[in-house]
């Protein structure tokens, strides 16, 4: 299967420093893939890199086989690399409909006409309740954002990069301040999403990463030192050294 | 879901039954106030027109600083640039239809609007109010300097617009023009109430609240934010034209650092963001300074002063925005 996603030889240095080492990946529709590494391992560098707010020294990015490494952040998210926020940013004044819609409206360019309102457009409502209505949000979607709880937020932020189509989709530590009584709802939304949809999360909560990913990419020093199956990245002695240490002797342990 | 279930949802949302009566409420309380203003000030109509052509300033702003976020202190070069456009193809070309005029206006008020935009659209926060300074100190200089053009600080005279739609001559009394004003704002504030409703006015809301979220939807606010400049500047077209229009005359103060300062302070007065903020601080203002001035003409910038330091101390949402707020509240607690 040709890859949706490819990063080739991706490098960035500051001030002489390697933030991103000859990074490479590839992933195909559907892949499920987490990148994990300890705090300075490059994974905020990476997913500037390739979500096109920062530029690279060298190496390239690819989305379905073509290069986009000269096309800027907006051009990738029409190109379909779709990301989420580690903090979520949503519009406070604005309602979970409005937000599904306005997505939805430039995803399909009509997010600049002049007239006429979302409501009053059938197709955009349609589409607009079924996502909510799967993130459970649907009961809340005329009230303001600052008025639901942060759980809800963080699935409107899934909603609304859901609704952008995406064929890659990036999500920065989705579960991230979310209370222990609704990480359930987080993991079962990401457990729904489109089976087609290939997905790199970055996240450090390792319970989260090794009941969703099929594929684990750890990143340390800006390097891939490993890139292999949940099962074994605990084995691994590179990873154990660099990040893992204490978790796996812990799991070894149990 | 079916789609008759969809529309239903559509028809019963609280969001979509405040709409269209918003409109309709907004625009009989124009027209109400433009009658009461007609039999209370009879013999002071041109005040009154030159309130509506301020209002279409104040609105006009309210579209870049309300609704987009963008800090400006040289707004009135939109408001100029219609006047002077208007005023120009009346007296150097003879265009003195003033339908023709208004286009006039319009066109000058969008290509100032997009000058601006581009410039101003390059910068934030303070550096951004630095350039907008700037431009309305430029625009006021290149009309000072072109006074074969703009009659430079003598003003442009020579403006004579003929009887509108052949049928109402200009009068004295200032009869026609304010009814043109009244009939100008209507069907503005109708279209604005269209567009910051519309998916371009979601956008640009979104891009007040956080630009980088709208890139990572795939959209661009530099691109969204000068559609919105250039509308804007077509409403304060409008203006700058009605102004030419009414008073026959186009001085520098109409592209002045001063106008553009005090259309800011109009608009924070009623609230930014709404388009009945914009109209109530206009109104506000505008009133209160010519009574005062009349009533104390040593102090009433005190006490204009005072107003203003009692609006942000204790009403910070401005006038109207702070009673819409305490309605809204009153609502919930019901």
């Amino acid at each position: 299967m040709q890859p949706i996603f490819e990063v080739r030889n991706l490098k960035r240095a500051f001030g002489g420093l390697a933030v991103t080492n000859d990074v490479s990946l590839s992933m195909a529709p559907g892949d499920r893939v987490a990148l994990i590494g300890p705090n300075g391992a490059g994974k905020t560098t990476f997913v500037n890199l390739v979500t096109g707010n920062l530029r690279p020294d060298s190496g390239e990015v690819r989305i379905a086989g073509e290069p986009v490494t000269g096309v800027d952040a907006i051009g990738r998210v029409r190109r379909g690399l779709v990301r989420s926020f580690q903090v979520t940013r949503l519009f406070a004044d604005m309602t979970p409909a409005e937000h599904v819609a306005l997505a939805v409206l430039q995803r399909d360019g009509r997010a600049g006409r002049l007239f006429g309102n979302f409501l009053g457009m059938p197709d955009v409502m349609v589409e607009v309740q079924e996502l909510l209505g799967k993130l459970g949000l649907k009961e809340l979607m005329h009230r303001k954002v600052s008025e639901i709880a942060y759980g809800q937020q963080r699935l409107l932020e899934l909603a609304v990069a859901l609704a952008l189509k995406p064929k890659v989709l990036l999500l920065d530590e989705p579960a991230a301040g979310v209370p222990q009584s609704d990480t359930g709802r987080i993991e079962q939304a990401l457990a729904d999403l489109p089976a087609d949809l290939a997905v790199l999360m970055i996240e450090h909560d390792m319970d989260l990463v090794f009941r969703f990913a099929k594929r684990v990419i750890v990143l340390a020093a800006g390097a891939i030192i490993f890139d292999g199956s949940p099962s074994d990245v605990t084995k691994d002695p590179r990873v154990r050294e660099a990040y893992l240490g204490s978790y796996a002797n812990a799991s070894h342990a149990a | 879901m079916t789609m008759t279930t969809t529309n239903d949802m559509i028809a019963a949302s609280p969001a979509r039954r405040r709409f269209g009566g918003g409109d309709l409420i907004g625009l009989a309380i124009i027209l109400l106030v433009a009658v009461i203003g007609y039999f209370l000030f009879p013999n002071n109509l041109a005040l009154l027109t030159r309130i509506i052509a301020a209002a279409l300033l104040v609105l006009s702003l309210d579209l870049v600083t309300g609704y987009c976020g963008v800090a400006t202190l040289g707004h009135a070069a939109l408001f100029g640039a219609g006047a002077y456009a208007a005023g120009i193809a009346s007296a150097h070309y003879g265009i003195n239809d003033p339908l023709a005029m208004l286009a006039f206006g319009i066109v000058a008020g969008a290509v100032a609007g997009l000058v601006c935009g581009v410039v101003i659209l390059r910068a934030h926060g303070l550096p951004q109010l630095v350039l907008s300074i700037a431009l309305i100190h430029l625009f006021h200089e290149f009309a000072n300097k072109a006074s074969s053009w703009t009659g430079g600080s003598d003003g442009l005279s020579g403006i004579a617009p003929t009887a509108l739609l052949g049928l109402y001559e200009f009068d004295l009394w200032g009869r026609t023009a304010y009814v043109f004003g009244v009939v100008l704002l209507a069907i503005v504030f109708l279209l604005l109430r269209l567009i910051v409703r519309s998916p371009f006015g979601m956008l640009c809301r979104g891009i007040k609240e956080d630009p980088v979220r709208i890139r990572s939807m795939g959209a661009s606010p530099k691109i969204a934010l000068t559609k919105m400049y250039v509308i804007s500047g077509a409403v304060a077209g409008v203006g700058g034209a009605l102004n030419a229009i009414s008073t026959q005359v186009v001085g520098l103060d109409s592209l002045s650092f001063n106008m553009s300062a005090e259309s800011l302070v109009m608009l924070v007065l009623g609230g930014t963001g709404s388009l009945f903020g914009a109209l109530t601080g206009t109104v506000v203002f505008m009133f209160f300074e010519d009574v005062v001035s009349a009533a104390n003409p040593f102090h009433w910038l005190t006490m204009v002063g005072a107003l203003l330091i009692a609006v942000v101390l204790f009403a910070p949402k401005g006038l109207y925005g702070t009673a819409a707020a305490l309605v809204a509240r009153r609502r919930e607690a019901k």
